[in-house]
C-alpha cells in the first residue's frame, strides 16, 4: 500500500509543481475548537534546491485531462504516467504531514476529468472532510476549475482560506493559440463569482453579532469565506507579451478582481511543440524577478505601471531594478532630503525600502539623522547615496548623469544571478 | 568599576536594575554567576520577584509592549555582555519622557532591534524546522538545539496549532523540552539520553535520527518520513536549480531535525 501511495505522491507531486503560489499566510482561521491546526502564519517548512518554499502539500487530486494545453505538463497528448489520489488518501497525508509540522496546509489542484464540476465537486469534497470530519483548521488552497458553476465556488469558498484561477496565458490570442480548447471568460467567471462573494461576505462583517443568530447558531469561524482571498498566475515567456501588457493585466486583476497576489512564473520547457520555446532553454528567471520587483512597487510603493514602463520602452531593465530604473529616469526629483522628505517620497529612494523608510520617519523625530546611522539602520548606501541629502554625506551628490550613476552602482555589486545562471558557466558543468 | 554577579535568569536581571537604581551604581558589569570574577568587589543580587516585577513595570509604563516584549527576546539571546547593553537601554527608557523604543540611531536601542532581530529568526525556524516523530505511546515527539533559547518563544505557537495531540520538543543543547499533555504545557527536564522513553533501558541514545526501523515510533513514523522526503524531491524543479538559495534558507545546522535532507534507507 505505501509503495503505492508513494508512487503517486511523486507523480501527482511532480505535475503540480509548476504552480508557484506557495502562500500560506494572510488568512485568520483560528483553532476555536481545540482541533488540528490554525491558519494565519505563513511559514515555510522546508525549501527545495531550487531555493523555493515548501509551505504547502501541493499536489494534484489527479493528472488525467481532458485539455491539451501545449504549455502543461499534465495535457492530454503528452506521455506521462497518470494517477489519482481517493479522496480519504489525500485527507491522510494531508492531516498526517501536518500533524508532523511538514506543513502549513493542503494545495490541492487537479486535472480536469469528465467535466469541470465533476473535478470541482472533488476538490471540495476533500476541503469539506478536512474541515468538517477532521477538525482541521490549517490552510486549505483549492484550484477553481474553469468552468466550475456558481454553486460550487460558493461551495469551495467555505471551506478554503485561498481560492485560485490560474489565467496562465497572459492574453486571450496567446490561450488560443496554445489552448484551442480553453475559453478565457471559463477562467474569468469563476473569478467574478468568487469576488461578488467574498464582496459580499465582507459586507456581512466577520463575525455575527450573537443577538442576530439564534442560540444554536454555528461558531462563527464556519462563516470565514476565502479568509486569504483569491490569486492567479500568468506563465511569463511562454508567449511573446511584454512585460507592459502582463504588468497591466496584473493591475487590472488587482483592482478589478481584488486579487490578493498574482503570481509570474517563468516558462520551463517541458514539450517539443514547436509553439513553445525549446526544451534547453533557458527559464527566464531574472526577467520574472523583475516583474515580482515591479508588482511589489505597484502594490506597496505607490507606483503606477505608468511609471514604470511605456509603449515606447514595454520591458523591464534586465540590469537593474525597476526602482532604480524609475529614479534614474526622474533625476530631477532627487536628491532628497533624510530628514525632511515625506514617506511617500522616500519609498521612491532607490536603496531604501518600506522598513527603512518607516524607520526614518519615525527615528529622525529624536534627532537628524546622520549617513553613519542611516548605515546602520538597513539602508543599502551604495545605490541611496546618489539620491540623499543628509549630514556626514562622505560627498555631497554631485550632478551625475543617469548613465554614470548606472555604471556605478553596476560596478560596485555584481547581480545575485549572475554565478549562478550565466550561460558561460553551464558550458563547464 | 561595579561587578554584579545574577543568576542568568530574566526575573534576575530585572532584579539587578532594581538595585543598580536602589544603590545608585554607576559603571556596572552585569556577569552570569558561573562566569568566574576577576574583580574583587563584586555585589551578587538575588532574584526577587516583587523588584523584577516593578522595574517591569516601570519600563511598561515608559515603552510599548512591543518594545518591552523585544528587551525581552534579546535577553534570551544569551549573547555575551547583553545584560549591559539591556542595561544602558533600560536607563535610556527611564530617564525619557516620551517613548525611546523608535530612536533607531541610537546605539541601545539598535542592539535591541538588531539583537531581537535575531532571536525572532530562530524562533520562526523553529516553528519551522521542527519536525515531529510519533511515538508508540503516541506523543509527537522532535529534538531541536536552537541558536538562542525559543523554547519559551514558540510554546504558544505550538499549544495554538497541535492543541488535539500530545507533543514534547526538546532543547538537546539546554537539556529541557517542553511537553504538551493536552490541557498545558510544562517545562520537562529529563535526565536519560532519550527523554521519549525515560524508563526503557533498551532506548536508543539518538532519537533525533528515526531513520533505521525504530521500536519506540509507531510502525508507520518511518513510511510517511519516507513519503515527505519523496515528495521533496519531486516537488524541486532541477531547471531552476539554485543551492545558493536553498542553503541560506535551510542552513546546514539545521539538517539534522530535517528528515527530508537526511538519506533515505
Amino acid at each position: 500500500m505505501w509503495d503505492r501511495i508513494k508512487e503517486k505522491l511523486g507523480i501527482l507531486a511532480d505535475s503540480a509543481k509548476y504552480d508557484v503560489s506557495c502562500a500560506s499566510s494572510g488568512s485568520k482561521r483560528k483553532n476555536e475548537n481545540k482541533g488540528l491546526g490554525n491558519a494565519s502564519n505563513g511559514i515555510c517548512h522546508a525549501y527545495t534546491e531550487d531555493g523555493r518554499c515548501v509551505s504547502l502539500l501541493k499536489i494534484l487530486l489527479t493528472n488525467h485531462c481532458i485539455y491539451d494545453c501545449a504549455y502543461c505538463v499534465s495535457r492530454r497528448s503528452n506521455d506521462v504516467k497518470r494517477a489519482a489520489f481517493t479522496v480519504q488518501e489525500v485527507v491522510d497525508l494531508t492531516i498526517n504531514f501536518y500533524r508532523r509540522n511538514y506543513i502549513e496546509g493542503l494545495f490541492l489542484s487537479s486535472g480536469i476529468f469528465k467535466n469541470a464540476d465533476y473535478t470541482m465537486e472533488r476538490l471540495v469534497l476533500v476541503a469539506k472532510k478536512l474541515r468538517t470530519e477532521h477538525n482541521f483548521n490549517g490552510y486549505i488552497h483549492l484550484k477553481l476549475v474553469p468552468g466550475a458553476s456558481k454553486e460550487l465556488v460558493e461551495q469551495a469558498g467555505q471551506f478554503a482560506d485561498r481560492l485560485s484561477v490560474n489565467i496562465e496565458i497572459p492574453t486571450e490570442e496567446g490561450l488560443r493559440l496554445l489552448a484551442p480548447d480553453k475559453k478565457r471568460e471559463d477562467m474569468l467567471h469563476p473569478m467574478r463569482v468568487l469576488k461578488n462573494a467574498i464582496d459580499e461576505s465582507a459586507d456581512r462583517g466577520p463575525r455575527p453579532s450573537s443577538l442576530a443568530l439564534p442560540a444554536a447558531a454555528s461558531p462563527a469561524k464556519s462563516r470565514l469565506f476565502a479568509p486569504a482571498g483569491q490569486s492567479t498566475q500568468m506563465v511569463i515567456g511562454a508567449t511573446a507579451e511584454p512585460d507592459l501588457t502582463i504588468l497591466k493585466i496584473a493591475d487590472a486583476f488587482y483592482k478589478k478582481m481584488k486579487l490578493r497576489r498574482v503570481y509570474y512564473s517563468g516558462y520551463v520547457p517541458i514539450s517539443t511543440d514547436n509553439r513553445l520555446p525549446a526544451i534547453g532553454t533557458p527559464v527566464p528567471l531574472i526577467r520574472e524577478n523583475r516583474l515580482y520587483q515591479a508588482d511589489w512597487l505597484i502594490r506597496w510603493y505607490g507606483f503606477s505601471v505608468d511609471e514604470l514602463l511605456s509603449a515606447n520602452q514595454p520591458s523591464l531593465d534586465m540590469e537593474i531594478d525597476p526602482k532604480l530604473a524609475w529614479a534614474l529616469q526622474n533625476l530631477h526629483v532627487f536628491p532628497l532630503d533624510i530628514n525632511t522628505a515625506d514617506l511617500l517620497l522616500l519609498k521612491r529612494i532607490p536603496g531604501i525600502g518600506l522598513q527603512s523608510a518607516e524607520r526614518i520617519v519615525q527615528a529622525r523625530r529624536y534627532s537628524p539623522l546622520h549617513w553613519d546611522q542611516l548605515k546602520k539602520m538597513g539602508v543599502a548606501i551604495n545605490r541611496a547615496r546618489y539620491f540623499i541629502i543628509c549630514k556626514g554625506l562622505p560627498q555631497q551628490p554631485k550632478d551625475y548623469a543617469a548613465e554614470q550613476i548606472r555604471q556605478f552602482i553596476l560596478s560596485a555589486g555584481h547581480s545575485k544571478y549572475h554565478p549562478n545562471f550565466s550561460p558561460q558557466l553551464a558550458l563547464f558543468q | 568599576m561595579n561587578t554584579v554577579i545574577y543568576d542568568g535568569t530574566f526575573e534576575g536581571w530585572l532584579s539587578t536594575v532594581f538595585e543598580v537604581y536602589e544603590r545608585r551604581l554607576d559603571d556596572v558589569r552585569i556577569i552570569e554567576n558561573d562566569a568566574p570574577s576577576l574583580f574583587g568587589n563584586s555585589i551578587t543580587i538575588t532574584s526577587d520577584e516583587a523588584k523584577a516585577h516593578r522595574v517591569w513595570k516601570g519600563l511598561c509604563a515608559r515603552i510599548s509592549i512591543n518594545a518591552a516584549k523585544q528587551l525581552y527576546r534579546s535577553f534570551l539571546s544569551e549573547e555575551k555582555g547583553r545584560e549591559d547593553h539591556l542595561l544602558a537601554y533600560a536607563r535610556y527608557a527611564l530617564s525619557a519622557k516620551l517613548s525611546i523604543e523608535y530612536d533607531y540611531a541610537h546605539p541601545s536601542v539598535r542592539y535591541v532591534i538588531d539583537t531581537d532581530k535575531k532571536v525572532r529568526r530562530e524562533k520562526h525556524r523553529m516553528e519551522a524546522f521542527v519536525r515531529f516523530a510519533l511515538t508508540a505511546d503516541q506523543i509527537y515527539y522532535a529534538t531541536v538545539s536552537p541558536d538562542f533559547n525559543v523554547l519559551p518563544l514558540i510554546r504558544r505557537h505550538f499549544e495554538q496549532r497541535y492543541a488535539d495531540q500530545r507533543w514534547l520538543i526538546y532543547d538537546t543543547h539546554r537539556k529541557y523540552g517542553i511537553y504538551y499533555d493536552l490541557h498545558q504545557t510544562l517545562p520537562v527536564t529529563i535526565e536519560p539520553a532519550n527523554p521519549a522513553c525515560p524508563a526503557d533501558p533498551a532506548c536508543p541514545a539518538d532519537p533525533s535520527l528515526p531513520d533505521s526501523p525504530n521500536p519506540i515510533f509507531t510502525p508507520d513514523e518511518t513510511q510517511y518520513q519516507d513519503l515527505w522526503r519523496h515528495y521533496f524531491q519531486k516537488v524541486n524543479i532541477g531547471a531552476r536549480k539554485n543551492l545558493k538559495l536553498h542553503l541560506r534558507h535551510m542552513p546546514t545546522r539545521y539538517w539534522k531535525y530535517l528528515p527530508e535532507k537526511r538519506p533515505s534507507l
